[in-house]
């Protein structure tokens, strides 16, 4: 913080319009960048129950896979219902 | 073997057109043999821009589909011998050129000119995508606005996903005034957020309205956003030249204080 924030800050006046504008931009971009189209993320869940079907029986239409992200971490998250592990592969 | 560099936004009217302008013609009028390609099919600008409306036979989507020769397409420019436009076509669409075709154009020109220069048309889809694919280097331009900084880290992002890492930033219409009250984001801020190489600074000037109006780019008048502009070509040639001080103004201690920091 500079001198004059300071006295701004003590003299209790607005922040800024430039302090705004950049704390919008930064939360904006945060989301921008770290977006995931729809398309995307269906092709993910896609290939992840191609690979899980190899040993469980997979109910695709139970299937949820979400992205999810915060200021700082990025998490993505999938519930895969299984109705059945494959007898094959069980030992 | 020369250089292609697209002129790149994403937001329109931030001065793509303009800084495409003064860049070409600032780059032949240091001696290089430049040509500028508008690639915005279907909104030709750039023509205008450089006061040569008037001369246009063929274009660039003639070129494309083999309907002329190249050197037909070329406009020479009224006052730089070795400055030349390859205008866009205006009946067509952005479809007209592929990226196959952009990249041939390009790597075909190379072998005549220092520099291409291509003026990307505003957006992200196609158009965009086939003025990029034949260059080697990216200028962003932005102005100090919420708006064009998103979208020019939208269009840095893209650059960077297809290969383009050695992009600039050229940030224009910068209020002294304002960035003083606290009213505009100072370069600083917008280099910072978007985590980019500056190239340059132009000043909000009504110089540049005066100079488009009459169809003559600014950089060959001595006003301060022609040294603006002359400055970003001289960057581009590979010198290092100190960013213009557009607090004309300021007292004597706070030209000290940026003399010192960009020492």
């Amino acid at each position: 913080m500079s001198f004059m924030d300071l006295v701004k800050a003590l003299l209790n006046k607005n922040p800024d319009s430039k302090e705004v504008a950049k704390e919008r931009l930064r939360f904006v971009l945060v989301h921008d960048r770290t977006s995931i189209s729809p398309e995307f993320l269906d092709k993910v869940k896609e290939e992840i129950i191609e690979v899980i079907s190899r040993y469980m029986e997979i109910d695709k239409e139970a299937t949820e896979v979400n992205f999810h992200k915060g200021e700082k971490t990025a998490m993505l998250e999938a519930n895969l219902a299984v109705k059945e592990i494959k007898r094959e592969v069980k030992s | 073997m020369g250089e292609v560099i697209v002129i790149t936004s994403g937001k329109g009217g931030v001065g793509k057109t303009t800084t495409a302008a003064n860049i070409g013609t600032g780059l032949s009028m240091a001696g290089n043999k430049v040509i500028l390609i508008d690639a915005d099919i279907g909104l030709r600008n750039l023509d205008v821009v450089m006061g040569l409306e008037n001369r246009i036979v063929y274009d660039l989507v003639n070129v494309v589909e083999k309907g002329c020769r190249l050197q037909q397409a070329l406009i020479k420019d009224k006052r730089n011998e070795n400055l030349f436009l390859l205008p866009a076509a205006q009946t067509r669409d952005k479809a007209a050129v592929d990226q196959d075709q952009m990249k041939e154009l390009c790597s075909e020109l190379k072998k005549d000119f220092d520099y291409i220069i291509i003026d990307c048309p505003a957006g992200i889809e196609q158009g965009f995508k086939n003025a990029v694919a034949g260059a080697d280097c990216g200028i962003v331009v932005t102005t100090p606005e919420v708006s064009a900084v998103r979208d020019a880290d939208r269009v840095i992002g893209i650059l960077e996903a297809s290969g383009l890492s050695n992009h600039r930033l050229i940030i224009n219409r910068i209020r002294a005034d304002m960035v003083k009250k606290g009213d505009m984001m100072d370069v600083e801020d917008i280099i910072e957020i978007l985590a980019v190489k500056l190239l340059g600074i132009i000043p909000d000037d009504e110089k540049i309205i005066v100079s488009t109006n009459r169809g003559e780019p600014i950089i060959a008048n001595d006003t301060i956003s022609g040294r603006a502009f002359k400055n970003i070509c001289r960057r581009i040639s590979g010198e290092e030249v100190p960013l213009l001080d557009l607090h004309e103004k300021d007292n004597i201690f706070a030209k000290l204080r940026k003399f010192i920091r960009s020492g």
